[in-house]
């Protein structure tokens, strides 16, 4: 029972779609009103059922696979793709945040899980513009690619140093750490940022949002994508953005402890936040080119995030 | 692996319809080849079924952009050949709305070009603020895009002291955000990254190529038909010609935001000057034959009317050669061994206006290349014959 409760409502399907969709709703009206647009506002009260009825109105549309597409391939990429941020979602340290007593998910080692499922979206990107076989879909799967050797070396530095200074693999301990030694967040800051670029360049959101750019590749990995398949991809992003928030908080703010409501309430207002500084990059920057990509992710980012391992180490020498 | 990737007839970089095959190796665009023909209206066949009165509004129908210096060159030219002059008050009038449409033009522009290089803020910025000017053009003439204001021997509508004032004010709203303009245009780094070095015309090409406009000039050539053959009052007007020379996309942005705050001063010049008496003089209806060229600096470069006359009240022939024509053997050249990533930035840098540009069609077979005149009827029944043939035939691979 209690299994169940937490696969469908919580942390499960139902939050998960529901949550992601008001975040999809949030960030539309954020990155809306930093450009001086109104966003969404007609469907529900300040259009907050928007990202649904897209959902639902995708879902109604017909759906097209390509004559020369790979078919088991693309009919099946979108549907993989949802269930593996969706397990991925399960991981979020939420319900059974009690460090003591590890379950089927929240163990020893869940960070690097739950990483590793942050990353096999990208793969299914790749799969997806490949399996489509249009030169839009193949120059947009190449690039997801390309990107991937950028930011995810950044990524798993920056994200898994609090982890060594908290001495534990595990979400929920690391959370519990960091909530019994608040002031330890401040140097992890470097990190914060390091990592808030990569989860940026991760949901290929702008300035990264080079794989599927509009005026240079139509819609790059997702052109013959249409109709349940497409409503399934866009969930999917929607939900790794949630995902991905979920994880910066639980690591760098401090996870959702307190309580089932009061986990709550801090996993919301902490996992909007994140998604409130993701919209403001979106909106300050426009898009670069592929090569700056790899240029910035390692000039800047890996060497700082290697420096925010050497800041984690010596920390941990000083507490010895 | 090299392969083509069609840019055009449909794509959203484009906003009409235009066909550039790319060559690419990777990222890298190895060969480029632009098709046109896909907007073709007939108008200079049109122009000469219609009185010249008529044919003002028909070329401010070329452009929906600078719809205003195609009519303004159109006119120019038939006032010549009907020897009339304008008093100098219409003159003040009719390029006051001019230069207002190259500030319009060039805020577009802007926009365009932020949304081209993924900087959707800055469109919505500048698209924001370019309904000011668009408001102050409702004003004047009463429309918003074609403004209709242009009649020969003068302009159609005065001006009152309350709309000149308006007109200062909101002048002084655009000078203030186009300073801001210019600064996020020279120094946000996302943005300055993805234009400098990008499309590279070196000097000596732009002129072997005769390129126009702001991609003549910001290739270091300070080429503009306001000042190298001044015509109405731009002779005594106080304004420079804007130029960079980077000789790149942000050479390009540079030059038109430049050009956005000569405008101002022309616009302030012409406002504080106006001079009084009537707006325009009666024309006669018919031209004495004889023939007549011209010029005018649009906002994409320089704009070149042909109008023969053969003493009727229709012209016999008119020509049009629209700025964006000019451009393309230097867009060729500009895209060349850049990255597919900037051919939206590369191409709207030269401020496209596809229609335009369009003045014939070649019907040419796609396998054979054999070139062939048909009817328009024959022509369409064509088409219908292979759309209802489309289906059963699902898989032709591309055909060139």
């Amino acid at each position: 029972m209690k299994t169940a409760l937490y696969l469908l409502v919580y942390p499960g399907l139902l939050f998960l779609f529901v949550y992601s969709t008001f975040a999809e709703w949030f960030d539309r009206k954020v990155y809306a009103r930093l450009q001086n647009r109104m966003g969404p506002t007609h469907t529900g009260r300040w259009g907050i059922l928007q990202p649904v009825a897209d959902f639902v109105k995708l879902m109604a549309k017909e759906d097209i696979v390509p004559s020369r597409a790979d078919k088991t391939l693309f009919v099946l990429l979108p549907v993989v793709g949802l269930a593996v941020v969706l397990t991925a979602g399960l991981l979020v340290p939420v319900w059974m945040s009690d460090p003591a007593t590890p379950g089927v998910v929240s163990f020893s080692g869940d960070i690097v899980i739950l990483l590793y499922l942050l990353s096999l979206p990208t793969l299914i990107f790749f799969l997806a513009g490949w399996a489509s076989t249009n030169p839009f879909s193949i120059i947009g799967g190449t690039r997801v690619l390309t990107m991937l050797f950028g930011y995810e070396v950044p990524l798993f530095l920056s994200v898994l140093s609090p982890a060594l200074l908290a001495g534990s693999w595990r979400l929920a301990e690391i959370a519990a750490f960091y909530r019994a030694k608040p002031l330890l967040l401040l140097p992890n800051l470097i990190g914060f940022a390091v990592a808030l670029i990569a989860v940026q360049a991760k949901l290929e959101r702008t300035p990264f949002d080079i794989p599927h750019a509009e005026t240079e590749i139509v819609g790059g990995t997702f052109t013959e994508y249409s109709g349940k398949k497409l409503a399934f991809f866009r969930l999917m992003t929607d939900v790794e953005m949630v995902v991905s928030a979920a994880l910066l908080a639980a690591v760098f703010l401090g996870g959702f402890g307190g309580g089932p409501l009061l986990g709550f309430i801090q996993l919301v207002a902490k996992t909007l936040f994140v998604i409130f500084l993701l919209s403001v990059i979106r909106a300050v920057t426009g898009r670069i080119r592929i090569d700056q990509v790899i240029g910035i992710a390692w000039r800047w980012l890996a060497p700082l995030a290697v420096l925010q391992l050497f800041i984690v180490i010596l920390i941990k020498g000083f507490l010895r | 692996m090299k392969f083509q990737i069609p840019i055009g007839p449909q794509h959203p970089a484009l906003k009409e319809p235009i066909s550039l095959r790319m060559t690419v190796e990777g990222e890298v665009i190895r060969d480029a080849d632009i098709r046109l023909g896909y907007n073709h209206r007939g108008l200079e066949k049109l122009a000469e079924q219609k009185s010249y009165i008529q044919n003002i509004y028909l070329t401010e129908r070329i452009c929906g952009i600078c719809s205003h210096s195609h009519a303004v060159a159109f006119t120019q030219g038939a006032e010549r050949l009907l020897e009339i002059e304008p008093p100098k008050r219409g003159l003040y009038l009719r390029h006051l709305v001019a230069e207002l449409e190259r500030i319009h033009s060039h805020l577009l522009w802007l926009g365009v070009a932020g949304h081209e290089a993924g900087f959707d803020t800055f469109f919505m910025y500048t698209w924001r603020d370019r309904e000011v000017v668009m408001d102050l053009l409702e004003m004047i003439s009463g429309n918003r895009v074609h403004y209709a204001i242009n009649t020969l021997g003068g302009v159609r509508r005065d001006l009152d002291e309350a709309l000149r004032k308006k007109i200062l004010e909101g002048l002084d709203v655009l000078k203030q955000r186009s300073e801001y303009y210019f600064k996020i245009g020279a120094s946000e780094p996302t943005f300055v990254a993805r234009l400098a070095g990008v499309g590279k015309l070196p000097r000596e090409r732009a002129l072997a190529l005769c390129a126009v406009g702001p991609t003549l000039r910001a290739s270091g050539i300070p080429n503009d038909v306001r000042k190298d053959d001044p015509f109405a009052f731009y002779g005594e007007a106080p304004f420079e010609v804007a130029t960079a020379d980077t000789c790149d996309v942000l050479g390009r942005t540079v030059v038109r935001i430049k050009e956005l705050f000569e405008s101002y001063k022309i616009c302030g010049f012409i406002l504080k000057n106006l001079p009084s008496g009537p707006v325009a003089v009666k024309a006669p209806r018919k031209a004495k034959p004889g023939e007549v060229v011209s010029r005018y600096e649009a906002p994409r470069g320089e704009n070149i009317h042909y109008i023969k006359s053969n003493g009727t009240d229709k012209p016999e022939r008119l020509k049009v050669r629209a700025p964006t024509l000019a451009n393309y053997p230097a867009t060729v050249e500009m895209l060349r061994d850049g990255f597919i990533a900037d051919i939206p930035l590369i191409f709207a840098a030269i401020d496209p206006c596809i229609c335009c540009a369009e003045r014939t069609v070649e019907l040419r077979d796609a396998r054979t290349g054999e070139e062939r005149s048909v009817r328009f009827s024959e022509l369409r029944r064509t088409a219908e014959e292979r759309f209802r043939r489309l289906p059963a035939q699902r898989n032709v691979p591309w055909p060139f």
